[in-house]
């Protein structure tokens, strides 16, 4: 059961980073590969800052202040000197990993016996680690998912989503689409941050290579959760399901862990279940739309013609 | 503000030697705009005819500020928008486009594109996005188009009609009373039925509203019938201009007579022909 509570614990931390990559891919239409540098970013100055003894929850706003600050970058890139999505990120992602090991000052950062906001609040409420990284991770997800909620139903959220949907509407419409894509890699790129400074206090480490990989898990959870909650409308059930995809994945890296399968197997286990995930959600829908279509057609049989609308 | 329009007779917009070329220096240079002149009165509800490549729609992509003009100013109602970017000229014109994908956000409901549509020229800011009685002003002005949209607000607008979009597209860009309203062949994706259902909401709405309006269109017969105003363009300029009596005494066949004399070409255009 052991492995089953920490990959939650594990999937709430990274379910941020899949929030922030919901963002920009989902909602923004964004390709946006900046966040594998913010995650790390966010890694780096959280290290950093608690090994020059500043106050763990300081470390993850300040973390979530340079994520957005490299979503800026990212944004003015793209927007106001034109550089495709693409290229944009990736030319953020390589300018970070020199500035990330600058901050850190070496490829690899240790807490060791450095208070973090898991070993301080394990002391103040007497829980083990697993534990209280749940219910921390827990309130934090919740508290974050009801800030999105609220946020895309604002007048500049829903602008925001308009942006990713029709560019050329909402400038017909006075909507700035400069303005809201660098609004949304800022918020999208601060989360992924966050996320990199959650992860760090918890491992109790910071590395250059932290980042690697982070698009692809992000995108499998979302993958994951959209399989799961594919016929839900409301948003916040969207995000919800974003977020349990996130778990979903970080507990099938555990029981891989776990079964003791060697670790160069834990890749191709992931890739195994979003190929799944997909699979379920094309044959799921598949399937009940075909039956969708034979109730139809039954009732139009049953009342004698066919209707046309 | 001091609004120009309140004097009779000043115009609501007023086009000043506009010039713009695509890929200049290149040999596939194209003088879409030369040297064009236009002045729209208060009220005009101008159609706008030509040939391909004419320069009609290039005319209203530069007024709208699609993208900025090589020489020449714009102004609208006295103000001079020529080196605004295009979302704050939005502020003074709204826009129809061909293609009913264009104007409406597909993915978002039909209220909310309303309600995105209301806040035209204003600050988006953190308050919500639509308001109850916003709902309830959007349900009465969508049961005008009479099309049932009222209650089917929190439709997605993808799942609509290509006429339906339109009709929806037209109340957004009236929504919040442009100066200048454009209207870029906006029935030429649709059926002939739904065409004249659109082209009688957009005269609705013009003559509610008390709009200056320019409508690009293909079809000749709609040309002379909708507006006080009729102007035919080629290569780039205005080569044909009439309004009142003499436009409403028009004929297709005068026109295409009218097109052969004035540009010494063939109207060669079999959408033009065959409307």
């Amino acid at each position: 059961m052991d492995f089953l509570l920490k990959g939650i614990s594990q999937g709430l931390i990274w379910a941020l980073l899949a929030l922030g990559v919901y963002l920009s891919f989902r909602i923004l239409d964004f390709a946006d590969m900046s966040c594998e540098g913010s995650f790390a970013l966010g890694g780096a100055i959280t290290a950093k800052l608690l090994t020059v003894g500043l106050n763990p929850v300081l470390g993850l706003l300040i973390s979530f202040c340079a994520g957005c600050l490299a979503g800026v970058v990212t944004g003015i890139l793209h927007t106001k000197l034109k550089v495709p999505a693409i290229l944009a990120g990736i030319l953020t992602m390589t300018a970070l990993f020199s500035i990330n090991l600058h901050i850190m000052g070496a490829a690899n950062l240790q807490l060791n016996s450095i208070k973090t906001l898991y070993s301080s609040l394990t002391g103040l409420f007497k829980l083990n680690k697993t534990n209280l990284s749940l219910i921390l991770g827990g309130v934090v997800c919740l508290f974050i998912m009801l800030l999105l909620y609220w946020f895309f139903g604002t007048e500049l959220g829903a602008g925001i989503r308009a942006t990713g949907i029709n560019e050329k509407m909402c400038r017909a419409q006075g909507i700035d689409t400069d303005l809201t894509k660098i609004i949304g890699l800022a918020l999208s790129n601060g989360m992924i941050a966050l996320s990199g400074a959650f992860l760090c206090q918890y491992q109790g480490y910071s590395n250059i290579t932290m980042g690697v990989g982070a698009i692809v898990i992000g995108l499998a959870s979302i993958i994951i959760g959209e399989a799961i909650f594919s016929r839900v409308k409301n948003f916040f059930l969207t995000l919800t399901g974003i977020v349990v995809g996130a778990i979903l994945y970080r507990v099938v890296v555990a029981f891989v862990l776990y079964l003791n399968m060697p670790t160069e197997d834990v890749k191709l286990m992931t890739a195994v279940v979003v190929v799944v995930a997909l699979c379920i959600s094309h044959f799921g829908t598949g399937f009940k739309k075909k039956n969708k279509q034979e109730k139809e057609l039954a009732k139009k049989k049953g009342k004698g013609d066919v209707q046309h609308v | 503000m001091y609004s120009m329009s309140e004097q009779a007779g000043v115009s609501m917009l007023s086009l000043k030697h506009v010039t713009k070329a695509f890929y200049p220096g290149t040999v596939n240079e194209k003088i879409a705009l030369n040297d064009l002149n236009l002045e729209l009165k208060a009220g005009d509800f101008v159609t706008i005819i030509g040939g391909n490549g004419a320069g009609k729609s290039t005319m209203l992509n530069a007024t709208a500020g699609v993208w900025h003009i090589d020489s020449g100013s714009i102004s609208v109602d006295g103000v001079d928008i020529t080196k605004l970017p295009e979302h704050k000229r939005a502020a003074y014109i709204g826009r129809v486009f061909q293609d009913p994908m264009t104007g409406t956000a597909a993915n978002m409901q039909i209220e909310e594109n309303l309600a995105i549509a209301a806040r035209r020229g204003k600050h988006r800011t953190l308050r919500w996005s639509i308001t109850a009685k916003e709902r309830e002003e959007f349900r009465e002005l969508l049961k005008v188009l009479e099309l049932g949209l009222e209650d089917r607000m929190t439709a997605k607008v993808g799942l609509l009609s290509g006429g339906q979009r339109q009709a929806l597209t037209l109340l957004m860009a009236t929504l919040k009373k442009p100066k200048l309203l454009l209207l870029d062949e906006h029935t030429a994706a649709l059926d002939p039925k739904t065409a004249a259902k659109v082209l009688e909401i957009s005269q609705k709405l013009i003559d509610e509203n008390h709009l200056t309006a320019m409508m690009v269109t293909h079809n000749m017969k709609d040309a002379i019938a909708y507006g006080n105003r009729l102007i035919m363009m080629h290569e780039g300029r205005v080569i044909f201009d009439v309004s009142g009596e003499e436009k409403k005494n028009l004929t297709v066949d005068a026109l295409i007579k009218k097109f052969s004399q004035t540009s010494g070409e063939e109207f060669a255009n079999d959408r033009a022909l065959l409307n």
